[in-house]
């Protein structure tokens, strides 16, 4: 649907769709990625990602958060398997496994031009980020991470935030609001 | 479109209008109409109206003076409802079909305009006149000076409806950030272009080009040359109706981009403000034109000459029929040529040098028209609108050589660059004396986070007016520096040489500042008003500070410029909030239990950005009888809270005991796995700042509880001295307060309904008071804390959020036949209150030490050291002389007023009488069915019994006796069972 | 508005990004301490015009603290480190004189004694113990 006072680049339909996803399990990892590393990687069935990237193999991912802390995202129902497995692997080590999966929640955003709905929350320029690239940032008013997902992208904050990430994220996303010059 | 309804628009020209498109819009009540293309402005002037609005301070008539942004005459109203707003340029703002506007700052109307007695008061008024008059008496001030003056201030009235606009912001990064869309800066573009970076092109109006279509022979070819190069480049964004405000360190740029204003049917956000990361900006923000200050030059039609030379060329409209041109260099001569291009009269122009032979001279000699050189204007004639000049010589003091018949002056007393960006971070002017300009100095750029400048300037910005390598201007002649009109101007009409048209700061104004000693501009500023209006002087700053100079007989040079602040012009709020509103204002966060609340009628309060419920009442049920219910529910039965808030932090390591001992004032490290600990935060200046009970989960973990609004500071303050100071301690955090619903099941009858419920041993064997176990309630995974805060048999239960409106409603299933009662936080707060139990932000405020609150017992005599302890040491911390918390009991019944006083003998220096304690919690308890309240008193715990006076304004004294802050339970049996 | 880059992650946040942590390298006085030292510890702050080693939290990023030698006055800034390290490295000062040549560490520069030891026992390949911490009070 175009607008006759706007370009032909400014549509009057959103610049992306705002699903929330739910069914994710999360577990946080902290330890010493250098030496326990591998313990890791082998318990958690990926490759320990380069600093702000993550790695997935389709059914799971596992993103860098901080020199000494991992995320890895998996279905629900693996989390607990994966938390003894985990556990076991750094048993030796000072390391910390945690299951977060209820603390977060995260949306996706698909459709035409859902960098640009970011572009308006986050002081990232996404242009940049590579395809594998992680971002911890701030949307708005609170922390946020931001990483590239199918076509489009996905974000996760804290659980009591969801209704707020919801609402600047479909505000952001406003048809014809489409950040070409006009 | 008739000429009769558009007098004073010309049978042709105008290269921005639209003929064919006809925009019909009222002005104070009035039908008028102008074209698409129009400004708000040109079309008033094009239905004759002149005069756009009274100044602030002698309500003088007052008409548009320039035809950009620059404006400090033409103010309006803009907009009803919801959508006014004071205070617009008429100049820049689009004309829109079915706009409504209107005039300010008269009444009862723009015509006859009360105010303007002002006008005959002016002797009356001279700079400083607030702060000689209102000094004395004093009492006047508050009762008659202030309340008058309010009433008068303020240009614009407020909007009083809610905004229904929506705006927006967006991040952006670029290479280069080129500033204006002018001839200058579409070069500047296309050279920084050119090196493949990515480049963003800002132009404040809906054109491109700046000047240069309307001033250069073949400017717009050149214009339109410009863009289609620039077109074709992928890496350059030209954005238009986009004005760069602001510009601030390490290369942050603030921009507005107008998208829908003032055509809200659009349903687009109306602004949109851009956050821009630029690693390199080009200021090519070209040069304002400078007013002459000679007698009566605030007259309606009295104009800017680029001003005139706009309308005709842009609008096709004439300002009047009559142009007399009065000038100090060559550019104004280009005004004479458009007006005698557009068929209008030139009977002079009024050149105040005492040669005029430059090519746009002789071009207007060649025409015919008089130049009268080494003139100048001796005082115009008229007041609501010019109907003449009175002609002098500029060397004189203003004897009049004649008089000369005009409705329109157009006056140009040079060009200054804009140099706003530039300066506002950091950027160094220098003083040109030759061009009579403030100019960027190129060697003392403004500098980004590598110390490189990182602006450069570019066109007539630089000081290069007329920009000839890029628009093929003409040559022109020197520029004669004229700062009063003529020279030797009599006092008498300096009172009528306005420089601040919006403030109404005149030449004699500035003048007696530099006598009365003010020499730093920036006093004079303030003591004048001068250029502290809604347009921040942006015509008048030069010629004041140049007039200041003078006064002060000093080089402008060592007077130098005011400092030049963001934004460039007025940012509107909308743009500051952008998403940050209704729902969105702020994030307000929920529990998981939020909806369960919602649907069941809490009053909520806020706690830090949470929500919480403070009471649940029932049908037409008051706030306070909901929470009195609640308690005594809960002290009789059985209630539940949500208590998901809590920080829960796991502290986990080989060293997780030996920090929480530094951490917390007691000794965490002893405590058995399986048990529970209350434990105490100090700042390292000895504070208490938060508290909580830990959890010892295994041999090297423990989960840390904190207060709700101290979990995240917690967690912060724990990673601070983790990565900052024991950095060798194997230690890892982990903030879980999110992952889990912590529901509270308190009261005599909890066990009882947890037994019903299922799935763990809770008896007191199993799970005693202070310790913790997990396992399945109802089926759901959770862990059980033997911790209360009530005074009461409690359980509280963590399961993950996910589940936790499931647990917490197995409960009130289960509890139902006990009368099982939700119970918010103001039931919480008393029945802690009524145990003597502190809470942070009521007993603490940033100066109380857990000794102050008798929490000795909690701080270790064991520990070498924890966070605070040396602070606690100091003098006056381990003072008996401080204020200790104490029980305080009303003598009349009254309930205390809370933060109150207690009054001591004497007074202080200040008159004021000595105080010896204060209220920190005061409530009418439920439970016992009187007050009760805790307080901070001088030696309190050694004063049992005595009483203390509280003083409240208006009103009896309050009394009460000091007793022990124990209300309830004095002997804690009943946790304990 | 600043830009840092967190010596971390890499990632150039922007100070809506970051939470300030005021002065660095402050050692710290416990118990025991005379109130001189202890005062000039908790209180005591510089203010320069110029030159200033600063704490940053890269708090909605990776959430590490780290240290940054900046130009109060112009904001220029010389250089971004991790927390543990007790005074700013060689390459900082370098930075800092190439940028000031006539400024000068007002610590002690000379060698660091033997780093064995420094060292506790048993911490393997972990950092050495914090010997003139780079922290703030908690206020």
């Amino acid at each position: 649907m175009s607008d006759p006072r706007l370009p032909d680049t400014i549509l009057m339909t959103p610049l992306a769709q705002v699903t929330e996803v739910t069914g994710l399990g999360m577990v946080a990892i902290r330890a010493d990625l250098a030496r326990a590393g591998d313990a890791i990687a082998d318990a958690a069935g990926l490759a320990i990602p380069a600093p702000n990237r993550f790695v997935t193999d389709g059914g799971r991912w596992l993103g860098w958060m901080s020199p000494d802390e991992l995320l890895l995202i998996l279905p629900a129902a693996e989390v607990a398997p994966a938390v003894a497995a985990l556990t076991d692997a750094l048993a030796g080590e000072h390391a910390l496994v945690a299951d977060v999966s209820d603390m977060r929640c995260v949306f996706d955003l698909s459709g035409r031009k859902p960098a640009q709905a970011l572009s308006k929350l986050c002081p990232v320029d996404f242009g940049a980020l590579p395809a594998d690239g992680l971002r911890r940032t701030r949307a708005a008013q609170i922390a946020c991470a931001v990483w590239p997902q199918g076509q489009g992208w996905r974000i996760t904050a804290f659980r009591s935030v969801t209704d707020y990430l919801r609402g600047i994220l479909t505000a952001a996303a406003a048809p014809g609001t489409d950040l070409e010059p006009r | 479109m008739t000429t009769q309804s558009a007098p004073f628009r010309l049978p042709a020209g105008g290269r921005l209008i639209d003929r064919t498109a006809r925009r019909d819009f009222r002005f104070d009540g009035r039908q008028m109409s102008g074209l698409a293309g129009d400004t708000l402005a040109s079309a008033l002037l094009a239905n004759g109206q002149l005069m756009m609005g009274r100044s602030f301070k002698y309500h003088r008539p007052r008409g548009p003076v320039a035809s950009g942004a620059e404006e400090p005459n033409a103010l309006l109203g803009l907009g009803q409802g919801g959508r006014f707003e004071p205070n617009q340029r008429a100049t820049t703002t689009p004309l829109v079909a079915g706009m409504v506007t209107t005039s300010q700052n008269a009444w009862p109307s723009l015509d006859r305009d009360i105010g303007a007695v002002n006008n005959w008061l002016w002797r009356f008024f001279p700079a400083g006149f607030y702060y000689k008059t209102f000094m004395y008496p004093r009492a006047a001030w508050k009762h008659v000076f202030e309340p008058v003056i309010r009433r008068a201030a303020g240009l614009g009235r407020a909007p009083e409806l809610p905004d229904p606009d929506r705006y927006e912001q967006a991040y952006d990064f670029a290479d280069v950030v080129v500033v204006g869309g002018g001839i200058a800066g579409l070069a500047a573009a296309a050279e920084a272009a050119a090196g493949g970076g990515k480049v963003v092109v800002l132009e404040q109006t809906g054109h491109w080009g700046g000047r240069t279509p309307v001033d250069h022979a073949d400017g717009q070819g050149r214009v339109d040359a410009a863009l289609a190069q620039l077109r074709a480049m992928p890496n350059v964004t030209l954005r238009r109706n986009t004005m760069a405000v602001g510009l601030y360190d390490h290369g942050y740029l603030l921009a507005r981009e107008h998208l829908a204003d003032h055509d809200p049917n659009a349903g687009l956000p109306r602004q949109r403000l851009w956050r821009i990361r630029a690693g390199r900006v080009v200021t090519a923000t070209g040069a304002l034109e400078r007013p002459l200050s000679f007698a009566g030059n605030d007259v309606p039609g009295v104009m800017l000459a680029s001003a005139v030379r706009d309308y005709l060329v842009d609008y096709g409209v004439a300002a009047g029929r009559r142009v007399a041109v009065v000038t100090n260099n060559d550019d104004a001569y280009r005004t004479a040529l458009a007006a005698l291009d557009a068929g209008l009269e030139v009977p002079i122009v009024i050149d105040a040098r005492p040669v005029a032979d430059g090519p746009l001279a002789q071009a207007v000699r060649a025409r015919g028209v008089r130049i009268a050189t080494g003139s100048a204007v001796a005082k115009v004639l008229g007041s609501k609108a010019v109907n003449g000049l009175k002609l002098c010589d500029h060397a004189g003091q203003g004897d009049p050589l004649g008089v000369v018949d005009c409705d329109v002056i157009a006056m140009s007393g040079g060009w200054s660059p804009v140099v706003h960006l530039w300066s506002h971070c950091g950027g160094k002017l220098i003083w040109d004396e030759a061009r009579a300009m403030f100019a960027p100095d190129p060697n003392r750029p403004p500098t980004g986070a590598d110390g490189q400048g990182n602006v450069t300037v570019a066109g007539a910005a630089s000081g290069d007016l007329a920009v000839s390598g890029l628009t093929g201007a003409v040559g022109e002649s020197p520029i004669l520096p004229v700062w009063v009109m003529p020279r030797n101007a009599t006092r008498a009409a300096r009172f009528k040489m306005w420089l601040d048209y919006q403030n109404d700061v005149k030449v004699s104004d500035v003048e007696l500042a530099g006598r009365e000693g003010y020499a730093s501009v920036e006093h004079a500023k303030r003591y004048t008003t001068l250029g502290m209006a809604t347009d921040q002087g942006k015509i008048s700053n030069i010629n004041g500070l140049a007039i200041l100079s003078d006064a002060l007989g000093q080089p402008i040079q060592a007077t130098g410029t005011t400092t030049f602040r963001p934004p460039y012009t007025p940012l509107t709020l909308g743009t500051i909030a952008a998403e940050a509103r209704g729902d969105v204002f702020q994030p307000l966060r929920k529990t998981p239990l939020h909806g369960w609340h919602e649907r069941h009628g809490a009053h909520w309060e806020p706690v830090g950005l949470w929500r919480r419920p403070y009471c649940y009442p029932r049908g037409t049920e008051t706030p306070h009888a909901a929470v009195a219910r609640e308690i005594l529910a809960v002290r009789g039965g059985v209630g539940t809270l949500d208590a998901s808030t809590l920080g829960k932090i796991l502290v986990k390591g080989p060293d997780a005991g030996r920090f929480l001992d530094m951490i917390y004032t007691g000794m965490m490290s002893s405590l058995p796995v399986g048990k529970c600990r209350y434990g105490l935060v100090c700042s390292e200046n000895g504070f208490l700042v938060d508290d909580g009970v830990a959890a010892r989960l295994s041999e090297d973990s423990w989960l840390v509880h904190t207060t709700t609004g101290g979990a995240d500071r917690i967690h912060a303050h724990m990673e601070d001295w983790l990565q900052c100071e024991w950095w060798d301690w194997r230690v890892y955090t982990a903030n879980l307060t999110e992952q889990y619903a912590q529901i509270a099941v308190v009261g005599p009858k909890a066990r009882t309904v947890l037994e019903r419920l299922g799935g763990m041993d809770v008896s007191a064997g199993a799970l005693p008071f202070m310790g913790w176990a997990e396992g399945r309630l109802a089926g759901i995974p959770v862990r059980i804390y033997r911790i209360s805060f009530s005074g009461e048999l409690s359980f509280e239960i963590a399961a993950p959020a996910g589940r936790g409106l499931e647990l917490w409603e197995a409960i009130h299933k289960t509890g139902a036949e006990f009368g099982i009662t939700p119970y918010g936080t103001e039931a919480m707060h008393i029945m802690r209150a009524e145990k003597g139990f502190i809470m942070i932000g009521d007993e603490t405020d940033g100066t109380v030490i857990p000794q102050d609150l008798g929490l000795s017992w909690a701080i270790s005599k064991k520990k070498p050291d924890y966070i605070g302890k040396r602070a606690q040491e100091r003098s006056f911390m381990a003072s008996p002389d401080r204020w200790t918390l104490v029980g305080l009991e009303s003598l009349d019944g009254r309930v205390l007023p809370d933060g109150a006083y207690a009054v001591a003998d004497g007074v202080n220096p200040n008159g004021q009488r000595n105080t010896q304690g204060r209220v920190t919690s005061t409530y009418f308890s439920p439970t016992l069915n009187r007050p009760i309240a805790m307080g901070l008193v001088h030696r309190g715990p050694d004063r049992m019994g005595e009483e203390l006076e509280f003083p409240v304004p208006g009103g009896a004294s309050h009394r009460a006796r000091i007793v022990d802050p124990v209300f309830f339970d004095k002997e804690g049996t009943k946790a304990n069972v | 508005m600043l830009t840092l880059t967190c010596p971390y992650c890499g990632v150039a946040a922007e100070e809506t990004e970051l939470h300030p942590g005021g002065e660095s390298h402050l050692k710290r006085f416990g118990p025991g301490s005379s109130d001189t030292d202890f005062e000039a510890y908790l209180f005591a702050r510089k203010n320069p015009k110029g030159v200033h080693f600063e704490r940053w939290r890269h708090l909605y990023g990776c959430g590490k603290w780290f240290l940054a030698a900046r130009d109060t006055a112009t904001l220029q800034v010389f250089g971004t480190y991790r927390a543990q390290t007790p005074t700013p490295p060689a390459e900082i000062v370098a930075a800092i004189q190439a940028a000031r040549p006539h400024w000068q560490p007002d610590w002690d520069t000379s060698p660091p004694r033997n780093a064995e030891g420094d060292s506790a026992p048993g911490l393997g390949d972990d950092p050495a113990p914090n010997p003139t911490p780079a922290r703030d009070s908690f206020a």
